[in-house]
């Protein structure tokens, strides 16, 4: 483009829009603007307040002060036709499509009056827009069956369909792999071209340089910083970001020590469209991160499920410490010394309506807390009051029920209990989704010091950066096969990222 | 065992099928419309026992037969009005609020008999519809026999032919399937979630109110208490066992009834002489049973079924 989207026509004003939940300020007196032709990055923490103001643009929520001009005329709040209408169309984090239809039935969805009949013309508008933009998907699909990239193609096709002048992707990259990404990337430039304009929703620093022409940053709900993306850089953004410096801990080279879990060779079924394992051999030393990238559901729940003990090998070995164990039950693997930090922590790490001192003891409440059939709640009490202290768990107290505390709170909590027996080895399974750059830095420090002491450490992620910053030994997973090791540093993140679309696997066979 | 063949050979038998499966059919539309939408409807049991009472007073009044089917699809609709507005905007336990709407419409129907027959000791008979004459078909002899139905048994198998059409042809149909499905989908396409379920449930409940009023109007003549004896249960098995579509649950309400017909013609052979009736009675249920395990192994229940949605929730 020979003019630069700075002069081109204002296409969207938000203007001093606050929104309170309660107590809380999600939105203080935000303001943007987004041109023609432009992309614009909306940066923030979790929590910060940007999809709360995205769902506000589109209707979801109704703000409670301030106002949103579309093309110089203002929305009515509180209606999500009516932002259609205006041509905002928005991808979700969470994906809305309904699985049992097919994907131009998402498409058409809504677009027909209820009482008519046919949809004539759309197959050919989804065949043409699906061609222009570079977004390949099969019109008759089941979209229950697509792969998460797949559905987001949907999700932009859906918005484009109804000929969208502005699109907001909220973390799109969150749930793809680093081709996927790019391919988004070209979709989008190919977007902005045609004079589309993007507001593009991430905490990821790298991609904000890399598409985003200005990036507007919030923090506590207020706009802290605006900026032209080729006039600043990462360390500049990620201050703003957190206010003030904070480096996320990254982890040292260190010798290894002994083995303390090997599997050989193993194997399990697979589960309807999630694989199981396809004789997965893996080594966890010692002194030790062991990474696991990959896009999740390819077999990282099945890998994590026969670590913390929950499966038993369908074919192939796992033993501890040289030795084979005679059972294999969660029982038997906290007795052991496996720890673990499940990937969910409201549905597997918690029971949301039990206290902290409750969920504290779930792992041990017959073996340490309990006095023939009696609970011994006064040393439980002690023990999640212990955590609470060590892992500075931000709560009224111990009998406070865990559904009140924040992702960041709960996870400590979960950490303390899984750290407090002096675990030989950790499962952290996606141990910081979902928590905020604090809350991050402390927990990966935690895993990190739990390696210093000794302990062998297997820590699944989807985030590559997480992976390479901490891990000593990166296994990639894709389809239920697990790559080899690799040292730290002698991958980058294009080299694992084709490990994690699968094409490198080829290679390994012949090896 | 001849007397099987026998029975199965015979345009009678088939007949019975018929006419036992289409207060089915109703009811198990009324019911896969509102599963389809999300929603568990478990007020049909009450809902039918509303619909044979209102349909059968409305013509005891002085109404025609028609005008009973348009009063008990009222009343119906008026107890899906009540169930959606609990379960959906409400978003409380579809389990709780279906029983309770089950027990009200029941109670309703009882209360409000004794109200307007306070002296009757044998209930009063209506003249219910009478089977069709068709031209051409009626005369041809095996077949003729087997589909003398009513209007109503007609009126039945049109409505299972509109709710597929719908489902499966029409926007509105789409919208009801992707809202028992994700119902954040159908919001973030400008739709209203709470709008498709209510209407749902409300259509979907005149349905079963209209097949509860099969039994007073063409069946049998007369309103009983217990005349809808469990079919309210059996038409939620049959939307599990239909797999949330409506032809396979059709099948499987001319399957229930023709286990129906069977038992009860059974008992007449050489073999009700041997075995206890209640075997009989029960070989529908437990043939069902065996038919529900089967066919329902790779069902796709509807994602969202007995979920509420809160808009603004995350």
């Amino acid at each position: 483009m020979t003019t630069g989207p700075a002069e081109a026509e204002v296409v969207l004003r938000l203007d001093r829009i606050t929104k309170r939940f309660g107590a809380l300020t999600a939105n203080d007196a935000v303001s943007l603007t987004l041109r023609r032709g432009e992309v614009v990055a909306l940066l923030g923490e979790n929590g910060a307040g940007k999809t709360t103001l995205m769902n506000i643009l589109f209707g979801h929520y109704v703000a409670d002060e301030g106002t949103v001009e579309v093309f110089g005329q203002p929305l009515p709040p509180g209606t999500p036709r009516a932002a259609l209408a205006a041509g905002v169309g928005m991808v979700h984090q969470h994906f809305t499509l309904a699985g049992n239809l097919t994907v131009l039935e998402n498409i058409t969805l809504g677009t027909e009056s209820l009482w008519s009949r046919s949809h004539g013309g759309a197959r050919a508008k989804v065949e043409r827009l699906s061609r222009d933009f570079g977004l390949a998907v099969h019109p008759d699909a089941k979209v229950g069956r697509l792969s998460v990239g797949e559905r987001q193609r949907v999700e932009i096709l859906k918005a484009l369909y109804r000929d969208a002048r502005i699109l907001i992707l909220d973390e799109p990259t969150a749930v793809l792999t680093p081709q996927e990404s790019d391919a988004l990337f070209a979709t989008l430039r190919k977007a902005t071209a045609l004079g589309l304009s993007v507001i593009f929703i991430s905490h990821k620093l790298h991609e904000v340089m890399a598409i985003a022409d200005r990036c507007v940053v919030l923090r506590h709900g207020r706009v802290v910083g605006e900026v032209d993306t080729h006039a600043t850089d990462k360390a500049a953004l990620a201050a703003l970001m957190v206010g003030g410096e904070l480096s996320l801990p990254r982890a040292e080279a260190r010798a290894p020590g002994p083995v303390l879990m090997r599997l050989e060779g193993v194997s399990t079924p697979d589960r309807g469209a999630a694989p199981g394992l396809k004789a997965v051999t893996l080594e966890l030393r010692a002194g030790q991160i062991t990474g696991l990238a990959g896009v999740s559901g390819n077999g990282q729940a099945a890998l994590a499920e026969i670590v913390g003990g929950l499966a038993v090998p369908a074919a192939g070995q796992l033993s501890l410490h040289g030795q084979e164990p005679k059972v294999w039950s969660p029982g038997e693997a906290l007795a052991r010394g496996v720890a673990r930090i499940p990937e969910d922590r409201h549905h597997q790490g918690s029971i949301a309506d039990f206290d902290l001192t409750e969920n504290a003891v779930l792992e041990a409440y017959r073996s340490r807390f309990s006095r023939r059939a009696w609970m011994d709640w006064r040393a439980a009490r002690a023990f999640a009051e212990g955590i609470i202290k060590d892992y500075d768990v931000r709560c009224p107290g111990p009998s406070t029920r865990i559904r009140l505390l924040s992702g960041g709170n709960m996870q400590k909590l979960i950490l303390g209990r899984a750290m407090a027996p002096g675990p030989d080895i950790i499962l952290a399974n996606q141990p910081v989704r979902g928590l905020d750059v604090g809350a991050i830095a402390y927990v990966q420090g935690q895993l990190i010091a739990a390696r210093d002491r000794g302990a062998a450490v297997l820590l699944i992620s989807e985030d590559l950066d997480e992976i390479m910053a901490l891990s000593d030994v990166i296994h990639v997973m894709s389809q239920g096969r697990l790559s080899p090791g690799f040292a730290r540093g002698t991958m980058t993140a294009a080299d694992l990222g084709l490990w994690m679309a699968g094409q490198k696997f080829g290679d390994t066979d012949a090896a | 065992m001849s007397e099987i063949v026998d029975i199965l050979i015979s345009a009678s038998f088939w007949a019975a099928v018929i006419r036992i499966a289409s207060p089915l059919i109703l009811a198990t539309m009324g019911e896969l419309i509102c599963e389809r939408a999300g929603v568990l409807n478990l007020g049909i049991e009450g809902i039918m026992v509303i619909g044979a009472f209102t349909g059968w007073m409305a013509v005891y009044q002085g109404m025609p037969l028609w005008g009973g089917v348009a009063v008990a699809m009222a009343a119906g609709m008026l107890f899906g009005l009540l169930h959606s507005t609990l379960t959906v905007p409400f978003g409380l336990s579809q389990h709780v609020v279906g029983l309770g709407v089950t027990l009200l419409a029941t109670a309703s129907a009882s209360f409000a008999y004794r109200l307007m027959l306070p002296e009757v000791t044998s209930p009063p008979k209506i003249q219910p519809f009478q089977p069709l004459s068709i031209p051409g078909l009626s005369d041809l002899p095996w077949i003729g026999t087997a589909l003398s139905q009513t209007a109503l048994t007609w009126a039945a198998f049109a409505v299972a032919g509109l709710v597929a059409f719908t489902l499966y042809r029409t926007p509105l149909g789409l919208a009801v399937r992707a809202v028992g499905e994700n119902p954040a989908a159908v919001e973030a396409q400008g739709l209203s979630a709470t709008g498709l379920r209510m209407g749902a449930v409300i259509v979907g409940s005149g349905l079963m109110a209209v097949g509860g009023a099969f039994l007073t109007l063409s069946a049998f003549s007369s309103f009983f208490f217990e005349m809808v004896n469990g079919r309210g249960w059996i038409c939620i098995a049959l939307v599990v066992f239909g797999a949330w579509k409506p032809g396979k649950a059709v099948l499987g309400a001319i399957l229930f009834a023709a286990f129906d017909a069977l038992q009860i013609r059974l008992q007449q052979t050489s073999l009700g002489a041997v075995l206890p009736y209640q075997l009989f009675l029960a070989l529908p249920f437990i043939l069902s049973i065996l038919a529900l395990i089967l066919m329902s192994r790779r069902a796709e229940v509807p994602a969202a079924l007995m979920v509420p949605y809160n808009k603004g929730e995350r």
